[in-house]
């Protein structure tokens, strides 16, 4: 078996197949980062996991992941004004997190360095919206490189932590879900450890760094003016690439997937127009892409998302009066999901139908496969506790979500949930539905990593102000959602062992005076919890317990004594009420035309949840299976 | 040489990403140019998960266009369909594992489960060329992937990849006793 993580130590320059997030790991190690955070979150946790590959003794850099992408943020902003090249990672919505201390970022002299790795999401793959985070690079001056593939990924992190270390600015590397996790045969240079220097270099004649109303402004000047020495030298960068097919009529200007997705659009419809391929993205190279507008009839502006560039492009070529046609996006469409080769090919079809390739026609032959909505695990102790809480709740009362694995109980069969927001909403969300309201009583629900994240400001405020809520906590002891990262009530960090803070010894601190605990599992008892709970005026607590079901059968799997188990159904005493498979819906049950119920071997896990919800009894305890291995 | 796309498809847990990173290697090991991308986290959960391979010199975005696919591979019935009414190319190949994990508007009684048989009428009305593959005495349900890469190998469904090059390319991903296991029983289906 390959070690990736000795790759990644690597002394001799090599080629590797890796993903783009595992890529950008061997160019933090070669760049000589000293300080990594992050918090876990689509698409960028797989960084943290080639970290995790390789031995803390053995990284060239400290890396935390921090209770929330502000903190995650902070820590790396004071790393770096301390003299260490840093970088914090985290997913698009984290940036909104993250946003109170980042937009401060390029105020301030970063004299160690700093990279911001977003992970964009366009197409919503694993995040509550699509949103483009140019907008806060421009909203805060934050030059942006933006990738197209894991080589890239790794060249331009090089670039990113270069000019950051020049200019002494913040630098984001925004990546998009696909690019995060895109395979291919990277190249990387060699690289020589240095030790690391632990003299710190915090010095406030290299500020100021308290932004404070009259100080603020020469701070501000400073970060314009590194913007424009930014522009300018995005000119002359050699990762800006021209394609130059001698097309005078037409051009295009693109950057990131989309690139890679009119390349494949272009050699299937055999096109040829000029490319130019952007590396930074903000702020735009003005010359660079004025002499390639003046050069062109006509240029297509190629951009996912949003239109920022579009926008930008269409003011310079106003402000020096260049006479050439600019296609844009034009209707609401262009705005929404990943610019796929599918995608692309529709948009160029509209200005040059000759330069798409051409969309298939559906198959000759249908057939209607039942949609797969995504669902919880089997034995997922989620499940346990939705039906177990159903019972207790009218279905006038208002149910609000949270962020986690829990979120998919919105979905039938469970309904559980009729709002959600972002991490920590629901308490606050909550508070407010609870207000003028005499008759829906309301339940929010939370996990334990999202309450150390943003729970806690929420359920401070129910206490201080008195609302009248009930909270259900659902303490699984990891970040289930992401791959099963470590928190604060883990008693463990990324690095090493730690004392757990409980999520009760933290509500008992704050004075939460009717807090219930029970197992997950323990259905009837969480039906009755709940039930007291919602019934005191006030604010109240429901700790629902239990180590997350997949990360523990994982852990005994790898044990030696380990005995594979699962349920079985005695079809005499089953009379077919179909609580298992339809209401509780493990998707262990399996559901035959006659209407008996069976079990799918390959699925079960052997829990036993499920002996509680037959009314009959007639699924049997969980017993060994037979010659596996 | 003309751009060869698999898409992969199958039910989180599964082990889709192991077997799409095995045909991966195994074509950089046979000397070609090759890039993918996987679907990585809310889909993983007992949802559809999907992943893309694209092999040939003039490829560049990982993702394989919609009816573009010369291949598609599926763990799982229903997939292997859905998969390949979306996925696969005018004559194209789909081979699938043939196991059923029921979508919930099975298990809620609403819709029928799909048949081996409305596999086989869907691929013949649309000249798809069929691999099915079942193994009853599998060591454990969890090698389905190893017995589908198998197939795969023996019926040379990806031009240029042979048995030793998906031989080193398991021995790239994993060790000892799964290794062992998973070879033993890949070179038994191969050779059979």
């Amino acid at each position: 078996m390959k070690n990736f993580a000795d790759m990644l130590l690597s002394r001799e320059a090599f080629s590797e197949i890796v993903m783009g997030n595992t890529a950008v790991v061997r160019a933090m190690i070669e760049a000589k980062t000293r300080v990594v955070t992050s918090y876990p979150g689509s698409p960028t946790p797989e960084i943290a996991s080639a970290i995790a590959g390789i031995k803390p003794e053995d990284r060239p850099f400290y890396f935390e992941f921090s209770t929330n992408e502000k903190v995650a943020t902070e820590v790396a902003y004071g790393a770096s004004v301390n003299g260490h090249l840093s970088t914090v990672f985290f997913k698009s919505v984290g940036l909104n997190v993250a946003a109170d201390t980042f937009v401060q970022l390029s105020l301030m002299n970063l004299i160690g360095g700093m990279v911001v790795i977003l992970g964009d999401d366009p197409g919503a793959n694993s995040s509550q919206n699509e949103q483009d985070n140019r907008h806060l690079a421009r909203l805060s001056y934050t030059p942006i490189f933006e990738p197209a593939d894991p080589q890239e990924v790794y060249h331009y992190y090089l670039a990113a932590a270069r000019l950051s270390q020049q200019l002494h600015i913040p630098v984001i590397l925004r990546l998009t879900t696909h690019v995060c996790h895109a395979k291919q045969k990277v190249s990387f240079a060699a690289w020589q450890p240095t030790d690391i220097d632990r003299t710190p270099a915090f010095d406030v004649n290299n500020g100021p760094y308290m932004p404070l109303t009259s100080l603020v402004f020469p701070m501000k000047r400073r970060a314009l003016n590194n913007l424009r020495q930014v522009a300018e030298m995005n000119d002359k960068d050699q990762l800006n690439r021209l394609i130059d097919n001698k097309n005078r009529r037409q051009g295009i200007i693109t950057f990131g997937l989309p690139f890679l997705s009119l390349l494949d659009t272009l050699a299937e419809s055999g096109g040829k127009p000029d490319i130019l391929k952007l590396a930074m993205i903000y702020p735009l190279p003005n010359q660079l892409i004025a002499d390639f507008l003046t050069s062109h009839e006509e240029v297509v502006i190629l951009e996912e998302l949003d239109d920022l560039m579009e926008s930008e492009i269409k003011r310079l070529a106003f402000e020096r009066q260049i006479k050439v046609k600019i296609h844009g996006k034009t209707d609401i469409e262009s705005w929404v999901g990943e610019y796929t080769a599918d995608k692309v090919a529709g948009l160029l079809a509209a200005v040059w139908p000759e330069m798409a390739a051409k969309p298939q026609p559906a198959p000759a032959f249908s057939v209607t496969v039942p949609p797969r909505p995504a669902q919880m695990c089997p034995g997922c102790g989620h499940r346990s506790a939705f039906h177990a809480v159903k019972q207790a709740l009218a279905e006038t009362d208002i149910k609000v979500a949270d962020i986690g694995c829990h979120t998919l109980g919105f979905m039938p069969p469970y309904n559980m949930w009729q709002l959600l927001m972002c991490m920590g909403a629901s308490t606050g969300i909550g508070a407010g539905m609870s207000l003028c309201n005499d008759s829906r009583r309301v339940v929010c629900f939370l996990g334990d990593s999202t309450f150390f994240h943003a729970g806690i400001p929420g359920i401070i405020n129910a206490l201080f102000n008195k609302h009248n809520i009930t909270l259900i906590l659902m303490e699984n002891g990891t970040t289930a959602m992401t791959g099963h990262q470590d928190h604060a009530a883990s008693g463990r960090n990324f690095n090493q062992e730690t004392e757990k803070i409980p999520v009760r010894s933290v509500l008992e601190g704050l004075g939460v005076k009717n807090i219930f605990e029970v197992d997950t599992y323990q259905q009837q008892k969480l039906t009755d919890m709940v039930k007291e709970a919602v019934a005191i005026e006030g604010f109240s607590v429901v700790i629902a317990k239990h180590a997350c079901m997949l990360k523990l059968m994982r852990e005994q799997r790898r044990k030696e004594s380990f005995q594979a188990k699962m349920v079985s159904i005695d079809q005499t005493t089953c009379n077919k009420a179909h609580v298992c498979v339809s209401a509780f819906a493990c998707p262990t049950f399996v559901m035959h035309e006659d209407g008996s119920v069976d079990v799918n071997p390959d699925l079960c896990i052997g829990d036993g949840s499920c002996l509680q919800t037959c009314p009959t009894k007639a699924i049997q305890r969980p017993e060994s299976r037979k010659g596996e291995i | 040489m003309k751009p060869f796309n698999i898409y992969l498809s199958g039910v989180g847990g599964q082990g889709i990403g192991l077997i799409s990173e095995i045909i991966l290697r195994a074509a950089d090991r046979a000397g070609l140019k090759a890039i993918g991308v996987d679907t990585h986290g809310l889909a993983q959960r007992g949802g559809i998960v999907s992943s893309h391979i694209r092999i040939g010199e003039d490829v560049h975005s990982p993702l394989v266009s919609k009816r573009k696919a010369d291949l598609v591979i599926s763990l799982e019935r229903h997939e292997a369909v859905r998969a390949a009414s979306e996925y696969l190319a005018d004559k194209g190949s789909l081979v699938y594992y043939n196991t059923s994990w029921q979508p919930l508007p099975v298990r809620l009684n609403k819709a029928q489960e799909i048949s081996v048989q409305q596999v086989a009428d869907f691929c013949q009305k649309c000249e798809y060329q069929l691999f099915e593959v079942h193994h009853a005495d599998l060591p454990d349900p969890r090698m389905q992937n190893i017995a589908l890469l198998a197939a795969i190998c023996r019926n040379n469904l990806v031009a240029g990849l042979a048995a030793s090059h998906y031989e080193q390319a398991m021995g790239d991903l994993m060790s000892g006793k799964m290794l062992d296991a998973n070879l033993k029983l890949f070179n038994r289906l191969v050779s059979h």
